[in-house]
Parts: structure tokens; C-alpha cells; sequence
């Protein structure tokens, strides 16, 4: 069973390769709308990568009011 | 093919008229639930009458009265329509929330519009429950979905379980009654609930569905939030007065979008400009992807279809000459509309390049859905349309470029805003509704938006956000005042994009806006959902124009800012 920390890694890896961004840029607290310069329609796609990377269905509403990686990694820990 | 939808002037109600539609297309498809890519129901117009009905005889059994008020708050989807039409059955008066709005948000909208009945779905009622302000809810019936068998409802019962007993009695209403109270912004200090009568919708309709018929098979997509006006009519109203089916889909997802449109041959689907441009920019990076023969044959089509389609819409030209992006839209698609906020005229000339039907529209939530749209004969991607039917326009004190304020009048204006005759009365005056949008008529009657008079930005996802709203959050920061104000409010541009929020600093005499301070508005920014942040903040080394009672005196204080202060002063957070 993973860990909250490793799921939090696990998510900004994706984050950085799915945007195209620098990994080690990336930190749990940052927000992902602001950090990533992405939209909230953007913010979904990433949902899916996470959906496939951790074989969990993640609805829409996971995502709703959350902006940094932290509190998504402890909505998608819960489902694991 | 002759399309016979009903005639909506023969109907007291929108309840009336949806009654007798249950009745006119019994075994035609009303409802598709999409979950992703599978089909997870689908139901005919006799069946949501079989669904609704209970419901609203569950309704009577509580001594629900006529004009009292039952609000939802779900995801798009069937269950959202049926309890809707259960609450018109019943005589009862709407409140369609925003689903993406927080539980604290939920509630006080809740509370400002006395709503006595809920209809919501668990996730979202979960998260209400868990909300501080919960305790002081004065709800008496929450009928939640989709809940676990063994969850706590706090004192919700289950919305599969809500049904009535008894044959229901459909309570008449007339066309000057309330339908519906729809907010036009989300919370903060000031709600704003728009009070819309059943004259409204029906007017509304009527003027709209000539221009966008409905018939059996005809299937629109719903994505947009039922709340918002233009789904309620898109996603509800419309389909029903002509028999056509409605495909609901929770999910904003792209990759499912794009399923459900050619899974279910979609004829209509309304966007707001954040979904345009996510489109917009898939079909781009597939355009890049291209090998460059390939990329040089599409770019020569797309010319061609451009040329050809200037003058009016070529569908079945355009479908031939650019099949593979045409297979991705479904093949059937009629019309994209896109409303709810500014779309860039590029984005809207990108999809009309390439032959896809882009209606795009102007309106707001005070004048029910739509107040101009435009017919594409010839394309105009510098307009939002022409006044639709019934629709009087004026520029009110026109500039001497003829740019002035949008005012309104039509059937479909509001009555009121709910228990507030101070901001109606600003709002709605000699009878025209005043939009706060500034604007121009062209020589052929479109209009052409140049930004705003009122002191508000439009998000890309058509949400209203008023800057006073947004000062709550910002209460206790160690200055000696504060406000927010649209930036565009203080130096005003002839432009409705790139709005933006910005925060006026008052420090006291001789403090500096210091390290500490600006981490603590950081702080306090990241707290708000991301499109409500202030962008920046400009400091003002006066004290703020209040008039008599304290209140700061906007016009007057921005103004000020804008005369002694550039644009460029604005420090980012």
C-alpha cells in the first residue's frame, strides 16, 4: 500500500511529464494552476493520466476546489 | 421535413408546456445518461413522466405549497431534469445552484433563498455536511442520490425513496408566477438572485427554437452545468418543446466529449469559451502532428472551405472537404454554440474555417438566457449577433464612437432581484435592464461588445465575479484599508478579454508593503478558488472616498486610481 508521500511523488512525476515541465520544480504545496500555468479543463486531463497510472476512477469532483498537489494526492490516497 | 414543436403561446407555465410535451412524444427518447463511454440509461419522454410524477405526489404529501422553493444542486444528469419538473408539477419555484460552488457557498445561497426542500447528490452533500456553517441550515427536507446504502445522512433521506403514494394534482400556475430564482454570481457579501417568471422562460424559448429547432432525433449534449442559463434552455427547455433527446455527461473531459459526439451523433452542443479554446487547442496539436504534405493539403482545404462558407454555412460541403475533423465532431452536429462569457473572435474563426457551425451568442442570467445571437449569414466573427426576437436594444449615453451601455427590454427580463429593490432598481430602470457591458450596434444591427461599465470580470467558464465578493478574504490584513475592483473598472479597456482582479492597498502613514505583508496576501489568495485571485495589487496612499454611512464610493475611488496610477503600477501575486 502506497504512502501518502510516495503518491504525492507519484503525481508531481506525472504532473512534470504530462506538462512539460521540470520535475524538480515541482512541490507538494505548489498550485498546480498557477505553477503549471494550466486551466481547469487542463487540470482534468491530468486527472485521467492519474487515473491510469493508479487504476482508480477519479470523478470530475475529486479536482473541485483543490489547486495544489498535496490535497489531490490525499483525495486520490483515500480511493487507493 | 416539417418540424412541429409546440406552440409555446398557448402555455401558463413552464410545467404546462413540458406536461403536455410528456404527452405528444410518449415513446420517443428523452433522456440519455452517458457515465464516460458507456451508456448507463436511457429513457423515454412517458418514462420521466413515470419518474417525475411520484415525486411530485411525495412533494404534495409534505404540504409542499404552491410557489414555495426546492433547490438542486447535482451534476448534469437525469435525475437533475426529473426533480426539476417534479417541483414545476407541484407548483413549486426553482433554485438551480452551481454544483462547483463550495459547501460554505452552498449554504448561504441556501439560506438567502429560503429554500425549503434539497434535492442533492451524496458527494456534494457530504461535503455540506462537513461545512462549519451545516448547524445553521434551515432546510426541512434533503433528498439525497446515489448515497451509499449505509451512509449517514444527517438527517437527509434518500432521493430513490421520495416518492408519493397518490396520483399528484399539477398545481397551475400563471406566466407572471416565479419559475425560477437563478444566481448570477457566486457569494461573498452579495447575492444576486435573479427572479424569473414562467412569462420569462416561455418568451425565451419561443424566440430562440426558430433559430435552433428541436425534433425526435434531434440530441443535444449537455456539459454545461443545468444551472446555468444556458443549459436549462439548451439542455431542458428546448429539447422537450420539440421532442428531442437530451445526452447528459458529467464529465468535462475531453476524451469522453469528443466519444459521446460521435457515439450518440450529436446535433447540438452548447460550450462556454473554456471549453472552445480546450477544443481548439486538441484539434491544433493534431493539426501539428501532421507529416507536412499532409499539414500543407489540410491548410489548402481549409482555405477553400473558408472561402466557400464566408457568405453562409456549407455543412455538407464542409463535411466533405474536411471529413476526418468532421468524423471526430460526430458527422451530425448542427450547431456549437458557445455563450456564457467573451469568446475571442480568433477562436470563433478557427472552427467556422474549418467548417464547423459556431453560433456565438450574448446574454445574462438577468434576461433569462439570450439576448443576441448570430446567424452566420455572413460570418461575423466581430459581433455577438443580432437582438433575437423581441429583443429591443439601445446604446445608452453613446460615445462618440457610438460605445455606450447595453440596456434591454424585452419579455424575458427579470422581475426582480430577489429581496433587494436597492440593486433592481439600479439595475432594471424605466422598465430597461441596464447590463453593465459596453457596447456598440454596427450598421447592420450586430453588436459589438467593448467591455465593461460594471465593476465585475466574466471567467472563460462563464462565472460572474464581483469584487466585493471577493474582499471577505482579505479581512484583517495589517493595512489601514482595502477594496478590490476589476481592473478593467479602474483603467478601462475597450476589451472583454484578459480580466482581471486587482487589490488597492491603503497602507498607514509610513508602513511599507512589507515581505511579511505580501506572504500574507499570497497566503490569503491561494485560499480562493483559482479563478476568483486577485491578479495583483496597486498601492493608494490616500484615504478611500466613502460617502456618509462609511461605504467606500467605487466610481468616485477608481477614478482617482486610474487618473494617478498606471496599469503597469499593479505588482503581481
Amino acid at each position: 500500500m502506497k504512502t501518502i508521500d510516495q503518491t504525492t511523488d507519484e503525481i508531481l512525476d506525472l504532473a512534470a511529464t504530462h506538462f512539460k515541465f521540470p520535475r524538480a520544480e515541482l512541490t507538494p504545496s505548489d498550485d498546480f494552476y498557477k505553477k503549471l500555468a494550466i486551466d481547469s479543463l487542463q487540470a482534468l486531463e491530468l486527472l485521467t493520466r492519474l487515473e491510469n497510472h493508479f487504476g482508480v476512477e477519479l470523478p470530475d469532483y475529486e479536482v473541485q476546489g483543490v489547486s495544489d498537489f498535496h490535497t489531490l494526492a490525499t483525495r486520490i490516497q483515500a480511493r487507493l | 421535413m416539417a418540424i412541429l414543436m409546440l406552440d409555446l403561446t398557448k402555455y401558463d407555465s413552464v410545467g404546462a408546456a413540458l406536461s403536455d410535451a410528456l404527452g405528444r412524444w410518449p415513446d420517443e427518447v428523452c433522456l440519455i445518461e452517458a457515465d464516460r463511454e458507456k451508456e448507463k440509461s436511457r429513457i423515454t419522454y412517458k418514462q420521466f413522466g413515470e419518474a417525475a410524477e411520484p415525486i411530485a405526489a411525495a412533494l404534495e404529501e409534505l404540504n409542499f405549497a404552491v410557489g414555495d422553493r426546492a433547490a438542486i444542486i447535482m451534476t448534469n444528469q437525469p435525475k437533475w431534469l426529473i426533480s426539476a419538473y417534479a417541483v414545476f408539477f407541484a407548483g413549486g419555484v426553482l433554485v438551480p445552484l452551481d454544483y462547483k460552488l463550495s459547501a460554505a457557498e452552498h449554504l448561504q445561497l441556501l439560506a438567502h433563498s429560503k429554500a425549503q426542500i434539497l434535492f442533492i447528490e451524496y458527494p456534494l452533500w457530504r461535503a455540506i455536511t462537513q461545512s462549519p456553517a451545516f448547524v445553521e441550515h434551515k432546510l426541512k427536507t434533503v433528498l439525497v442520490s446515489e448515497a451509499p446504502p449505509n451512509a449517514d445522512l444527517a438527517g437527509a433521506q434518500h432521493w430513490e425513496e421520495f416518492r408519493g403514494a397518490r396520483a399528484p394534482e399539477f398545481k397551475l400556475r400563471t406566466r407572471k408566477d416565479t419559475a425560477c430564482i437563478v444566481y448570477s454570481s457566486g457569494t461573498g457579501g452579495h447575492p444576486r438572485g435573479c427572479v424569473l417568471t414562467h412569462d420569462n422562460y416561455l418568451e425565451q424559448c419561443a424566440a430562440v427554437t426558430p433559430v435552433f429547432p428541436f425534433w425526435p432525433g434531434a440530441r443535444y449534449l449537455s456539459i454545461i452545468p443545468t444551472n446555468h442559463a444556458i443549459d436549462f434552455m439548451g439542455g431542458f427547455l428546448m429539447p422537450f418543446t420539440g421532442g428531442g433527446t437530451v445526452v447528459h455527461l458529467r464529465t468535462l473531459r475531453p476524451e469522453f466529449i469528443r466519444e459521446a459526439f460521435t457515439k450518440y451523433k450529436i446535433t447540438y452542443m452548447a460550450v462556454v469559451p473554456l471549453i472552445l479554446k480546450n477544443l481548439q487547442r486538441g484539434l491544433r496539436e493534431k493539426f501539428a502532428a501532421l507529416p507536412p504534405g499532409k499539414r500543407k493539403m489540410l491548410d489548402a482545404l481549409i482555405s477553400l472551405n473558408r472561402a466557400l462558407t464566408r457568405g453562409t454555412p456549407r455543412p455538407a460541403l464542409s463535411r466533405v472537404l474536411l471529413k476526418d475533423i468532421h468524423k471526430a465532431f460526430g458527422g451530425g452536429l448542427q450547431a456549437l454554440l458557445v455563450g456564457g462569457a467573451f469568446t475571442e473572435p480568433a477562436t470563433i474563426e478557427f472552427f467556422h474555417d474549418i467548417g464547423i457551425p459556431i453560433y456565438n451568442g450574448y446574454g445574462c442570467t438577468e434576461a433569462c438566457t439570450a439576448i443576441t445571437l448570430n446567424d452566420l449569414r455572413p460570418f461575423r466573427p466581430g459581433t455577438v449577433g443580432k437582438p433575437v426576437r423581441g429583443m429591443e436594444i439601445r446604446i445608452a449615453q453613446p460615445d462618440a464612437d457610438g460605445i455606450g451601455e447595453v440596456a434591454v427590454r424585452s419579455k424575458t427580463v427579470m422581475s426582480e432581484y430577489l429581496d433587494d429593490p436597492e440593486m433592481t432598481a439600479e439595475t432594471i430602470v424605466n422598465g430597461w435592464l441596464m447590463t453593465g457591458d459596453l457596447g456598440r450596434l454596427d450598421a447592420t444591427g450586430h453588436l459589438q461588445l467593448f467591455g465593461r461599465k460594471k465593476n465585475m470580470i466574466v471567467t472563460a467558464e462563464g462565472k460572474n465575479i464581483y469584487p466585493e465578493d471577493i474582499e471577505n478574504n482579505f479581512e484583517g490584513i495589517a493595512v489601514k484599508e482595502f477594496c478590490v475592483f476589476a481592473a478593467n473598472y479602474i483603467w478601462p479597456q475597450h476589451t472583454m478579454t484578459g480580466e482581471q482582479l486587482v487589490l488597492v492597498l491603503h497602507p498607514e502613514p509610513g508602513q511599507a508593503v512589507n515581505d511579511a505583508l505580501v506572504k500574507e496576501l499570497s497566503r490569503r489568495n491561494s485560499q480562493l478558488l483559482n479563478y476568483k485571485r486577485v491578479a495583483g495589487y496597486v498601492v493608494w496612499e490616500q484615504d478611500f472616498t466613502r460617502n456618509a454611512a462609511m461605504k467606500i464610493r467605487r466610481p468616485i475611488l477608481a477614478g482617482q486610481i486610474g487618473k494617478q496610477l498606471e496599469r503597469s503600477a499593479m505588482v503581481p501575486l
